[in-house]
C-alpha cells in the first residue's frame, strides 16, 4: 500500500506518456486522475496509520549505489513528517489533475500534460519519502526536471522555453550547493543514510573540516551548503529569479509545482534535516536572515506587478520566506504547518486565477480585467477565501500558521529572531495589500477588457470548480483542525522523532508567553493592508497613479523586480557567453592550435616541400613515422644494452 | 564453466566477418547489401560471445580471469597473453555493444564503398577488443596503435570536407603520444625483462624512474582522453568523421586514455601518480570549466557535443587520481556512461544530419512538432549528459566528485560547477533544435525516427536507465579489481614512505 501510493503516479505517467496516442485524451485523463485519486486515498490511509497509529516504517526497495564505504538504497521512509507530506502532495495533486481535465481541455497535447503532472507527483513523493541524501537529491532533481518540462510545456513559445531553461539552470546552482553539502556529509559521517548521520550528529558538533583551504565548523558549512540547495528550489532571495518566470507554464502547473509542492521542498528539507541543523546556530541564523529578507523583498515586488499570476508567484516566494525563518528559529513544526495551510490556499488562489484567466480568454494582465465580480461569482468567492487565508485573517487557515511563526520568531529571543518578526510583520501588511489589490483590480471597478472578451466571460465548468471547493475547505478549516496536532498540545505525540528540536530551542513553546501586542500586531497589519488597498483601488482610484508618478524611482525599482534579472544578465550570463567565445577562438584557436599542431605544420611546411614525394597521404606518413621511430628507439636500447 | 577461448574468440571473430566480406563478388548493390548483413550478423554474434565473457566472469575475484597464454617469442619473454579483470570487462562489452549499433546506424547513410566501410568497422572492433584483453605489452601496443588505422580510414575516406586537416591534427597529437609511450614500454621491458603486463604491474619500479615513465604514458593517454590542452584535435575529428565514426571515437577510443591511467599508470607508478595528481586535477578542472564555456559558444552540434565530451572526461581523470574507491568507481562508471551517452548524442546528431545535411544548430528548431519520438530519445540522452539522477551520468559524476571531495575540496568545488554549465549548454542546445516554432520549410518536412533508428536508440536508452537506477550490476564486478588496485597503490606508497624514513 505504501509502495503503491508512490508508484501509481509513475505508472500512470508512463501509460499516458507512451500510449497517449492509443488511449486518446480521455483515456490519458482517466488513467492519471484515477491513479492520483487512488494514490491520495492511500496517502490518507498511510498518513493515518503512521501519524496516529504510530507505525512509522521504512521499506527497502533495491540497492542503488554501492562503492567503497558508500551504500545507498532505494527506500521509502514513512515517518510522520513524510506521511504528512505524502498526504498533502497526493491530495493537492489529485485536485490539480482533475482541474486540468477542464483547464487543458482545448490543448492539443493533453496526454503529454497529464503524463508530466503524474511524473512530477512521483518525483515529489520520492523526494519526501527518501531515507538518504542521495534519493532526496534524486527526487529534488526529478521535480526540477518535471518543472522544466511543464514550464516549457508550450514549447513553441520562446518565453516559455527561456523560463524553463532558467528554472533548471538556477536550480542547478542551488543543487551545486546541495551536492557539495552531500559530499561534506559523507566526508564527516562516512554515510549518507539519514539515521546513521543523525545519530552521529551530536558527536560531530564542533568538529572542523578543511573547506576550500579554510578550517571551518563541519556542521555549519555542511548545513549552509545544503541550504543553498533549499534556496534554489524554494526561490529564496538571490536564487528566486526563476519562479516568477515559471508562470509561463500552464496555470495548474503553477498551482501544483510552483505553489503547493515543489517549491516547499526546501522547507521540507530543513525539517527533515533538523537533527543536523540544530547543531549549527550559525546556519540557522543564516536561514532566518535569508527567509525574513525574502518574505519582505518578494512582498514589495508583489505590490507593483500587473500580471495576475506573477503577483501570486511573488506572494509564494514571500510565504516561503516565512516558512524558512520559522525553521531558522527551530519552529520546524510551525514551518510545516504553514507549508500545509499554504498548499491549500495558494493552490486555491492559483487555480482561482486560472479560472479567471480561463474566463477572460487567456488574458493575464490585471489592467485589462475588472468588473468580473457578477459574471464569475463562484470564482470571486473562492478568491476571497484564498486571500483571507493568505492574509492571515481569523479564522482562516493562514491565521493560525502565520501568526504562530511570527510569535515563535519573537519568542526565540535572538537578534535574528526579531529581524524575522519585524520583517515578517511588515510583509503581512504588504501581503494583505497586494492580495486585495488583486481582487479589486480583477473583480471590481469598470470592465477594462474588450467587448468580445467580456461577451465570452463565463464561469468555469464543474470539473474545475469542484477541486477549488475542496481546496477552499482546506484553506478555511485546515488551520483550526491541524493546530492541535501539528503545533498545539498534541504535537510531541504527533511528530514523534521525525523532527528534532534541541532543549532550549523550542520557540513554539516559548511563543505562548509573548506579549499581547506581539501576537496581535500581524493581524492588525493584515487588516490595515486590506484597508489601504480598498482606499487606493476602490475609494480613491487615482492614488496608485499618483504614487507611481511622484515616487517614480521606487515604483520602477519594484516594477522591475529590484533589477535582479538585469544584474545577473550583466554579471553572469553575458560574461559566460563572452568567455566561451573567447576561449574557443583565442584559447583553442590562437594559442593551443597556434603553438601546437598549426604552428608545427607551418614549421614543417618547408620540409614538406622537400619530402613532397612521400606525400601520398597522411596514413602513409603516420605508418612511416611510427616505423622509423620504432626502429630508432629499439636500436638505441639494444645498443645501450650491449654497450 | 566453458573452456572456449572466449577472449580470443571475441577479439578475432570480427576478422572472420572481414574474410567473408572480402570474398563477396558481384554487382555493386548486391555486394553492399550482403556486406551490411554480414557485418551486422558478425557483430551481433561477437556481442553474444562477449556476453558469455560477462556470464563466466567471477565478480568476486580481483585478478585476471579467462586467461589465455601461449608462447610467442619465449626467448624475449614476449607471449600471447589475454585476460580480463573488472577494469577491462565492461570496456570489452562497450565495444561489442556499440559496433552493431554503428553498423545499423550506417545502414543507409553510407552508400559509397560499403564493403570497405564494413571491413573497417570489423577490423576496428578486433582492435578495440584486443586492447582491453591484451596482457602483453607487445600485443597491447599492436592493438593500441592498430586501432588508429581503421579510424583514420573511416575519417579520411567517409569523412567531411576538412578531413585532411583534422586527420593531420590527430596525427600530430597521436604521434607525439605514441612515440613517447613506445619509449616507456621499451623502458619497462628492459627494466623488468618481460613484456608480460601482470608481471610489470606487480613490479616495483625505482622511484627515480617513475616520473619519466609516468610522463611518457601521460603524453599518450592525455591525448586520448583528451585532457586540456591536448583536446583541440577532438572537435575537428568529430566534425569530419561520419556519424558511426564519431560514435566509436567518443564511445570507445576516448576511453583508452582513462583505461591506460587505471591499468598502467596507477599500479606501476604509484608514487609518480601521487606526485602528479595535483597537476592532473588542475588540468581536469580547467578542462571542465573551459570546455563547458566553449561549448556554450558553439554553433555546430557536433562540436558542442565534442566539447562536452572533454568536460565529461574531466570528471574521469579527477576520479582516477583521487585513488579512492568512490572516485575510481565513479571514473569507471562515468567512462561507461559517457561511452553510451555521447555515442547516442552523436547518433542523435546523425539522425537529423541524414535528413537535412547540416550540423548548424540554427538551421533546426521545432522538431518536437514533427519528430516527437526523436525528441523523446534525445531528451533522455540530454538528461543523462547533464547528470540527472536516475540516469547513468549521475552515478559517474556523483561518485567521482564525492571521491574528489575526500581528497581536495577545491577540486570538487570547481569540478561540480561543471554540472551547472553542463545543464546550460545542453538545455540550450536542446531548445534550439527541438523546441520553439518551426521556421524552415525543410525542417517541417523531416520525418520521425524510422523503425531502424528506434532499434538503435532503444537499447541505449535501456542501458542509460539501467546504469542509473541499478548500477550495482556494473559496480559489483568492477569493485574487487579497484579495491585491489588501491591496496597496491597504498602498499607501495607506504613502502616509499618507509624507505624515505630510513634514509
Amino acid at each position: 500500500m505504501h509502495v503503491a501510493a508512490v508508484f501509481l503516479p509513475l505508472i500512470a505517467a508512463f501509460v499516458a506518456g507512451f500510449f497517449g496516442r492509443w488511449i486518446g485524451d480521455r483515456g490519458a485523463q482517466l488513467i492519471t486522475c484515477l491513479a492520483l485519486v487512488v494514490s491520495a486515498v492511500l496517502g490518507a490511509i498511510v498518513f493515518w496509520s503512521v501519524a496516529f497509529g504510530g507505525h512509522p516504517r521504512t521499506i527497502d526497495l533495491l540497492t542503488w549505489i554501492s562503492a567503497g564505504d558508500l551504500h545507498i538504497q532505494w527506500a521509502l521512509r514513512f515517518d510522520t513528517l513524510s506521511a504528512v507530506m505524502v498526504a498533502m502532495v497526493t491530495l493537492v495533486s489529485a485536485m490539480v489533475h482533475i482541474y486540468s481535465v477542464g483547464y487543458m481541455a482545448h490543448d492539443k497535447s493533453v496526454p503529454r500534460f497529464m503524463s508530466y503532472l503524474s511524473l512530477f507527483t512521483f518525483f515529489m513523493l520520492m523526494l519526501v519519502t527518501s531515507d538518504n541524501f542521495v534519493q532526496l537529491f534524486f527526487g529534488w532533481e526529478g521535480v526540477g526536471l518535471a518543472s522544466y518540462l511543464l514550464i516549457g510545456f508550450w514549447y513553441d513559445r520562446p518565453t516559455a522555453n527561456a523560463a524553463a531553461i532558467k528554472a533548471f539552470v538556477v536550480n542547478r546552482i542551488g543543487d551545486f550547493g546541495f551536492a557539495l553539502g552531500i559530499f561534506s556529509v559523507y566526508l564527516i559521517f562516512g554515510s549518507l543514510q539519514f539515521d546513521t548521520v543523525f545519530a552521529a550528529a551530536p558527536d560531530a558538533a564542533h568538529n572542523t573540516i578543511n573547506f576550500l583551504g579554510h578550517s571551518v565548523d563541519a556542521i555549519t558549512v555542511t548545513c549552509i551548503l545544503l541550504f543553498i540547495g533549499a534556496m534554489g528550489k524554494s526561490a529564496q532571495l538571490g536564487l528566486h529569479t526563476w519562479l516568477p518566470d515559471a508562470m509561463e507554464g500552464p496555470t495548474p502547473v503553477s498551482a501544483l509545482i510552483h505553489a503547493a509542492t515543489m517549491v516547499t521542498a526546501g522547507v521540507f528539507m530543513l525539517a527533515r534535516l533538523s537533527p543536523l541543523f540544530e547543531y549549527s546556530p550559525t546556519a540557522l541564523g543564516v536561514v532566518v536572515v535569508v527567509g525574513g529578507s525574502t518574505a519582505m523583498f518578494a512582498a514589495t515586488i508583489g505590490m507593483a506587478q500587473n500580471d495576475i499570476k506573477r503577483v501570486i508567484a511573488y506572494s509564494t516566494c514571500s510565504q516561503l520566506g516565512y516558512m524558512f525563518f520559522a525553521a531558522g528559529v527551530s519552529a520546524y513544526d510551525a514551518a510545516i504547518f504553514h507549508l500545509l495551510t499554504h498548499a491549500f490556499f495558494k493552490a486555491l488562489l492559483f487555480l482561482g486565477a486560472g479560472s479567471v484567466i480561463h474566463a477572460v480568454s487567456g488574458e493575464q494582465d490585471m489592467r485589462k480585467m475588472g468588473g468580473l465580480r457578477a459574471l464569475i461569482p463562484m470564482t470571486y468567492l473562492l478568491m476571497w477565501i484564498g486571500s483571507l487565508a493568505l492574509a492571515g485573517i481569523w479564522p482562516f487557515a493562514g491565521y493560525y500558521s502565520k501568526d504562530l511563526i511570527l510569535e515563535a520568531s519573537w519568542a526565540a529571543g535572538t537578534t535574528v529572531g526579531h529581524y524575522g518578526y519585524w520583517l515578517g510583520t511588515f510583509a503581512a501588511f504588504l501581503t494583505a495589500f497586494y492580495s486585495w489589490r488583486l481582487i479589486f483590480m480583477t473583480f471590481h471597478g469598470k470592465a477594462r477588457a474588450s467587448k468580445e472578451v467580456m461577451a465570452h466571460v463565463h464561469e468555469s465548468p464543474p470539473v474545475m470548480i469542484l477541486p477549488l471547493v475542496v481546496l477552499a475547505a482546506g484553506a478555511t478549516f485546515a488551520g483550526m483542525i491541524g493546530y492541535h496536532w501539528l503545533v498545539g498540545a498534541g504535537r510531541e505525540a504527533f511528530w514523534g522523532d521525525s523532527i528534532l528540536v534541541l532543549p532550549g530551542h523550542d520557540s513554539i513553546a516559548a511563543a505562548e508567553s509573548v506579549p499581547f501586542w506581539v501576537s496581535k500586531l500581524p493581524l492588525a497589519m493584515g487588516l490595515l493592508g486590506i484597508a489601504v488597498a480598498w482606499l487606493a483601488y476602490i475609494v480613491e482610484t487615482g492614488l496608485p497613479a499618483w504614487f507611481a508618478y511622484y515616487f517614480r524611482p521606487i515604483y520602477l525599482f519594484l516594477l522591475n523586480k529590484w533589477y535582479f534579472d538585469e544584474l545577473y544578465d550583466w554579471v553572469i550570463v553575458r560574461p559566460a557567453m563572452w568567455m566561451g567565445a573567447v576561449l574557443w577562438k583565442e584559447g583553442d584557436g590562437a594559442v593551443i592550435d597556434g603553438f601546437g599542431p598549426d604552428g608545427f605544420a607551418k614549421m614543417t611546411r618547408g620540409m614538406a616541400a622537400v619530402l613532397s614525394r612521400f606525400q601520398t597521404g597522411y596514413l602513409y606518413h603516420y605508418v612511416f613515422a611510427m616505423f622509423v621511430g620504432a626502429v630508432v628507439l629499439v636500436s638505441w636500447y639494444v645498443l645501450r644494452q650491449i654497450g | 564453466m566453458t573452456h572456449l577461448p572466449l577472449l580470443s574468440l571475441t577479439t578475432f571473430l570480427p576478422l572472420a566477418g572481414v574474410a567473408a566480406i572480402l570474398l563477396l563478388r558481384g554487382e555493386e548493390p548486391a555486394v553492399a547489401r550482403n556486406a551490411r548483413w554480414i557485418a551486422l550478423w558478425t557483430s551481433l554474434v561477437v556481442f553474444v560471445v562477449s556476453l558469455l565473457i560477462w556470464a563466466n566472469f567471477d565478480p568476486t575475484r580481483s585478478d585476471f580471469q579467462l586467461v589465455e597464454q601461449a608462447d610467442w617469442l619465449p626467448d624475449f619473454n614476449i607471449g600471447y597473453h589475454m585476460g580480463v579483470d573488472g577494469i577491462s570487462l565492461f570496456f570489452i562489452l562497450l565495444s561489442t555493444f556499440l559496433t552493431p549499433i554503428c553498423i545499423i546506424a550506417s545502414w543507409t547513410s553510407i552508400q559509397r564503398r560499403v564493403k570497405e566501410y564494413m571491413i573497417a568497422f570489423l577490423v576496428l572492433e578486433t582492435m578495440m577488443v584486443g586492447i582491453f584483453c591484451a596482457l602483453d605489452f607487445v600485443l597491447f601496443y599492436v592493438f593500441f596503435e592498430g586501432v588508429l588505422l581503421p579510424m583514420f580510414l573511416i575519417i579520411g575516406v567517409w569523412g567531411g570536407p576538412r578531413r585532411v586537416y583534422s586527420a593531420f591534427k590527430f596525427f600530430l597529437y597521436t604521434l607525439l603520444g605514441s612515440v613517447l609511450s613506445l619509449l616507456a614500454i621499451l623502458a619497462i621491458y628492459f627494466v623488468t625483462g618481460t613484456a608480460d603486463i601482470p608481471q610489470a604491474l606487480s613490479f616495483n619500479f625505482p622511484p627515480s624512474l617513475q616520473p619519466w615513465l609516468w610522463l611518457a604514458f601521460f603524453a599518450s593517454f592525455a591525448v586520448k582522453v583528451p585532457m586540456w590542452p591536448f583536446h583541440t584535435w577532438l572537435p575537428d575529428a568529430h566534425v569530419e568523421a561520419p556519424t558511426a565514426g564519431s560514435v566509436i571515437l567518443a564511445g570507445v577510443l576516448l576511453k583508452l586514455g582513462g583505461y591506460g591511467f587505471i591499468r598502467f599508470s596507477l599500479p606501476m607508478f604509484p608514487e609518480a601518480s601521487a606526485y602528479f595528481a595535483p597537476f592532473v586535477f588542475a588540468l581536469s578542472v580547467i578542462a571542465i570549466i573551459y570546455t563547458s564555456l566553449v561549448a556554450l559558444a558553439q554553433q555546430d552540434m557536433k562540436k558542442l557535443i565534442a566539447y562536452s565530451s572533454v568536460a565529461h572526461m574531466g570528471f574521469v581523470t579527477i576520479g582516477i587520481f583521487t585513488v579512492t574507491p568512490e572516485g575510481l568507481d565513479g571514473a569507471m562508471i562515468q567512462m561507461l556512461s559517457h561511452g553510451v551517452v555521447s555515442a547516442a548524442l552523436f547518433l542523435c546528431v546523425g539522425v537529423v544530419y541524414d535528413r537535412l545535411h547540416t550540423r548548424e544548430i540554427a538551421r533546426y528548431g521545432g522538431l518536437a512538432e514533427n519528430m516527437p519520438k526523436y525528441a523523446c530519445a534525445f531528451m533522455v540522452f540530454m538528461l543523462a549528459s547533464v547528470g540527472l539522477p536516475g540516469t547513468s551520468g549521475f552515478v559517474g559524476e556523483f561518485l567521482s566528485m564525492i571521491g574528489a571531495y575526500q581528497v581536495n575540496t577545491w577540486v570538487a568545488f570547481l569540478g561540480t560547477t561543471g554540472v551547472i554549465l553542463g545543464a546550460a549548454y545542453m538545455l540550450w542546445l536542446y531548445r534550439r533544435i527541438v523546441f520553439e516554432k518551426i521556421v524552415h520549410a525543410d525542417v517541417r518536412a523531416m520525418v520521425d525516427l524510422s523503425p531502424r533508428e528506434i532499434l538503435v536508440f532503444a537499447p541505449m536508452i535501456a542501458v542509460v536507465i539501467w546504469m542509473g537506477v541499478y548500477p550495482s550490476s556494473f559496480l559489483k564486478p568492477i569493485q574487487p579489481s579497484i579495491t585491489n588496485l588501491i591496496e597496491r597503490v597504498q602498499v607501495s606508497e607506504r613502502a616509499a614512505a618507509s624507505t624515505l624514513a630510513q634514509r
